[in-house]
């Protein structure tokens, strides 16, 4: 397995006992974590699900009520100037001087850090070699992003954050900016990343935790955590008047389990090539008329949906 | 090389963008440069040098008598009679519309009324008494030769340019420092900047030199303003001016960063700046002479930073004063200077 690797590798992340409190709400609930060195590691899970509190713990902006951070073999309290000097970070929500041009704002962050990259090879990381002089004002979301990546990455850093690096992007600017991480993974550095988004999470992802009210519910690769389902594929149907019994369903070939939300049913199937089929045969048979039916691949979603009984976007 | 190492140095790049910031904001520059500039017109308009005032006079009808008195009054700079009956003089007096009210009786018997504590009543007594005596033929045994000067320097715009220098510095100090903080702290480019390795102090020091840069602005349309316009005097040496000015501008500017140490929003930050100038303004003697306060308030008056800039900076330009005689206010300005930066320091809010 691909994880046998990592595991051997040394920890660039290690959360013990992580606790915060905002008043009596609890945003960390005494969390452990470990980020392994050259690994992306993804914090999943809905907003307020307490990712970007432990993420800025992470990156010495918040101060925990206890436990302890470990970050590159190294202590926020005694060690924290060495360690800005090792980090990229990207914050959630940073708009940046608008009166300013990309190269600008680029010589600033740039002149924070004892050794950096030149700001023409960081615009070229980024794709951004055409706007190096327009203001940051006149920038689309996805180029402000990306320019929030480039001042991330600015420092060369071995250890990378950021939070929700997509959220309010288009899903073309989304496409492209996980191209960028994608590249940016293969030059060995840790990334940390939070993301509500769980298609992204699969995407960049080697391991996946899921976060909900302050805790890890669940941690394992994106891989590893769909399989836990014990099923590959959902389908959802729905009918006019009639409904098949539910025992009926489960005797159907490859079902594994079965629920239903309003008049919309869903079946938890492990071969849909043999499911599929006797649940049309079925219907037809008790004469009842489909109105909608749909089949996907099991994502982290439904991981998610099984773990909490809840979407990751209650809208 | 020089460049590129100038380049490298955080201090260089924070207080440029500081500078590109407020240059790329046209109201902003249209603000901190001509309204200075307005202001000054407007009150030297306002005030300009008009011809003495002349005094009015009433004197009750007496026949000859009164004649011959508005007679010689007339021929007299800065008084102006006229003859009517008792009753309408004193109404004039009582409403203030002439200063003084001459009753001749007789030939060799003349009554003054008037209120003793009107100086203009005063002034007026001794004139026509004078005109009076002469008339009925007193001589003067000492000739009086009379020479009118307007100096430049005891004028109303000259008491007031180098106070409007020290408050526009003032103004600019505060408010250069306090939107821009808050607007980055509201955005979270606060946040963002300190989690790169950027030095703090660094990042707060780069308000106060950028500050100084605009002071070049400050001081060279204002003075130069005030000198070509009105002919305000400008006695001490430009250097001591300068120095002055940037000791004042670096204290205002520390003010700002301890006022934007905490503050979220843009109204709290007007509301706490008001609060903090608005006194300075009344109290500091920019458009009135602070001794017109209570002697019990001076010693308080006298250690705000308004005062020490006004003061010094009427000094330099009207008395010709040197830097050596500025000793208490540059020491008033840089107390505030350390002061307010150690606290801001202490007390900022970086999130």
């Amino acid at each position: 397995m691909a994880s046998m690797t990592l595991a051997e590798a040394p920890l660039a992340l290690k959360i013990r006992k992580l606790r915060k409190a905002y008043g009596h709400v609890v945003a960390v609930d005494s969390i452990d974590l470990d980020v392994k060195t050259g690994e992306c590691f993804g914090l999943l899970g809905p907003n307020g699900a307490g990712k970007t509190t432990t993420i800025e713990i992470c990156e010495g902006l918040l101060d925990p009520d206890s436990g302890s951070v470990e970050l590159l073999g190294r202590d926020w309290r005694s060690q924290g100037e060495e360690l800005r000097q090792m980090l990229g970070i990207q914050l959630q929500e940073t708009t940046f001087s608008e009166k300013l041009t990309v190269a600008e704002t680029l010589a600033l962050f740039r002149s924070f850090y004892q050794r950096s990259l030149e700001v023409p090879e960081l615009l070229r990381m980024v794709q951004m070699d055409e706007k190096r002089d327009a203001r940051v004002g006149k920038l689309s979301g996805g180029q402000k992003q990306r320019l929030a990546l480039a001042c991330a990455l600015i420092g060369d850093p071995q250890f990378l954050f950021l939070d929700e690096p997509t959220t309010g992007l288009d899903p073309q600017a989304r496409r492209q900016l996980w191209d960028l991480i994608n590249e940016l993974k293969s030059g060995g550095r840790t990334i940390l990343l939070t993301t509500h988004y769980m298609d992204e999470a699969e995407k960049l992802c080697d391991r996946v935790g899921i976060m909900d009210r302050g805790r890890v519910i669940a941690l394992d690769t994106p891989r590893q955590l769909i399989a836990s389902l014990g099923v590959e594929h959902l389908v959802e149907y729905a009918t006019t008047g009639a409904a098949l019994e539910g025992d009926a369903l489960k005797q159907l070939r490859g079902v594994r389990a079965v629920s239903s939300v309003g008049n919309l049913t869903q079946l938890q199937v492990a071969e849909l090539h043999q499911t599929l089929p006797a649940l049309l045969d079925k219907l037809a048979e008790s004469r009842i008329t489909l109105t909608e039916l749909r089949t996907h691949s099991a994502t982290l979603e439904d991981v998610f949906v099984s773990l909490t009984g809840r979407h990751l976007r209650d809208e | 090389m020089n460049s590129s190492s100038l380049a490298r140095s955080s201090l260089y790049q924070l207080t440029k963008i500081r500078f590109l910031e407020f240059w790329r904001e046209p109201e902003a520059v249209f603000w901190t440069l001509f309204f200075p500039i307005l202001l000054a017109t407007g009150l030297g308009v306002a005030f300009r040098n008009r011809a003495p005032d002349v005094i009015k006079i009433a004197i009750v009808e007496n026949g000859t008598l009164s004649q011959s008195i508005a007679n010689a009054v007339s021929n007299n700079i800065g008084l102006s009679g006229i003859v009517c009956d008792e009753q309408s003089a004193e109404r004039d007096l009582a409403t203030g519309k002439v200063a003084l009210v001459v009753i001749p009786r007789s030939a060799d018997e003349v009554v003054y009324r008037f209120d003793l504590t009107n100086p203009d009543g005063q002034a007026a007594r001794g004139l026509v008494d004078n005109t009076v005596q002469r008339a009925a033929g007193r001589k003067d045994l000492v000739h009086a030769k009379y020479q009118f000067v307007t100096e430049p320097g005891s004028r109303y715009i000259d008491f007031l340019l180098p106070a409007l220098l020290a408050m526009n510095i003032m103004g600019n100090g505060i408010w250069g420092v306090c939107f821009p903080i808050i607007d980055a702290r509201r955005k979270k480019l606060l946040k963002r900047m300190v989690a790169s390795p950027m030095s703090r102090t660094q990042y707060l020091t780069s308000f106060l030199l950028s500050r100084l840069l605009f002071l070049i602005f400050d001081i060279s349309i204002l003075v130069g303003f005030g000198h070509l316009a009105f002919g305000v005097p400008v006695r001490g040496t430009l250097a001591a001016i300068v120095l002055v000015c940037v000791v004042a501008a670096l204290s205002f500017s520390s003010i700002g960063l301890l006022i934007s140490a905490r503050l979220k929003t843009n109204e709290a930050a007007s509301g706490a700046a008001n609060a903090v100038m608005l006194p300075m303004w009344i109290l500091s003697g920019v458009f009135f002479s602070a001794r017109r306060f209570p002697d019990v308030v001076q010693p308080i008056i006298r250690a705000l930073p308004l005062t020490a800039s006004v003061d010094a900076l009427r000094s330099v330009m009207l008395e010709g004063a040197g830097v050596a005689s500025l000793g208490s206010e540059l020491a008033i300005l840089g107390a505030w200077l350390v002061v307010c930066f150690v606290l801001a320091v202490r007390l900022f809010r970086w999130r």
